[in-house]
């Protein structure tokens, strides 16, 4: 076993109105960056995780996407592994 | 009619649910979601208030208490479930109630008295209104934008298990009189047996004169007489 740190990105589902990117984007509008056309906002979460293998880890981390950490209804999420886990200060 | 009104950590309206049911005639005891005792009662409300500070997503947190899996299984057997504001978006989470409830359009928190329109009168939880009734009752929430795919919302509207809907003063369904942006002004729903209905509104603070409103009470009383038909 060893400890693999796992990448989720949970994103708002195209379609859906998405009110903290509307907000940012009349910012940034406002703030003289007239090109930008469209802001999401959505969630980036680390996960450090004791698993056989960095698939293991993937498939561990993707059900509890399902059963957790994204909301079917509104969220899609991508799951990554983006190293060995390591301790940060 | 026994009801038992289930507290988290962060719910805040538990109080003013439990008088709601006393003040209609009904036994309401607090049971702390560690607590898993449901027999025995009636009805089990979820109340408002912020469970878990809202972490992750309005409600997912509470929707993995130990005590939800009861809830849920109350529900499946028929019993009625009500679950108002973060109530509701606990309900949603737990896959009683389809759809979710997300950031307002508005991205401000809205608290203020809205009207709703009764689409259901015939339900236990609203039967002591008239169709098409037009109620003033106060929200306060953040995430009260429901949303749901395209085939769910046309289920809902299909099976008519819209019970209420935001509309203005006078009743009509307009952009101005939706307080969150939610599709068709959709302000609470019911499950497809009828036994679960969640809302965003607050009922329970619109049960007393000095409250500003007794529009909430209907609620209460159409529960209390259809759980206890022979003592009404």
């Amino acid at each position: 076993m060893s400890s693999h740190r796992i990448e989720i990105r949970v994103k708002p589902r195209p379609g859906l109105l998405n009110p903290e990117g509307k907000a940012i984007h009349h910012a940034l509008v406002s703030l003289g960056w007239t090109g930008v056309e469209d802001v999401r906002v959505g969630k980036v979460m680390y996960l450090d995780l004791d698993a056989p293998s960095p698939e293991a880890a993937v498939e561990a981390v993707e059900a509890m996407c399902r059963k957790l950490l994204a909301n079917p209804v509104t969220e899609d999420y991508e799951v990554s592994v983006v190293g060995e886990a390591e301790v940060v200060g | 009619m026994r009801v038992a009104v289930v507290t988290f950590p962060g719910s805040n309206c538990d109080y003013d649910l439990y008088k709601a049911v006393q003040l209609v005639g009904g036994e309401p005891t607090f049971v702390w979601h560690r607590d898993r005792q449901l027999a025995g009662y009636d009805a089990v409300m979820l109340p408002g208030g912020f469970s878990y500070g809202d972490y992750l997503r309005a409600g997912a947190i509470a929707r993995m208490s130990p005590i939800m899996d009861d809830v849920v299984a109350f529900a499946h057997r028929g019993g009625p479930v009500l679950g108002i504001c973060n109530g509701f978006q606990i309900l949603c989470e737990a896959g009683l109630l389809p759809g979710a409830l997300v950031r307002n359009a508005s991205l401000r928190f809205e608290s203020k008295d809205v009207h709703i329109r009764v689409e259901r009168a015939d339900t236990l939880f609203t039967s002591d209104y008239d169709h098409g009734r037009v109620l003033r009752i106060p929200i306060a929430h953040g995430e009260g934008n429901y949303e749901a795919g395209e085939a769910t919302l046309e289920q809902l509207e299909g099976d008519g298990r819209v019970a209420f809907r935001y509309v203005s003063a006078d009743g009509e369904v307009t952009e101005a009189a939706n307080p969150n942006g939610s599709w068709h002004n959709i302000a609470g729903i019911v499950n497809d047996r009828g036994n679960v209905l969640g809302m965003m509104p607050h009922p329970e603070r619109a049960t007393e004169a000095i409250l500003g409103s007794t529009d909430g009470l209907g609620l209460f009383t159409s529960m209390l007489r259809s759980l206890a038909p022979a003592a009404a």
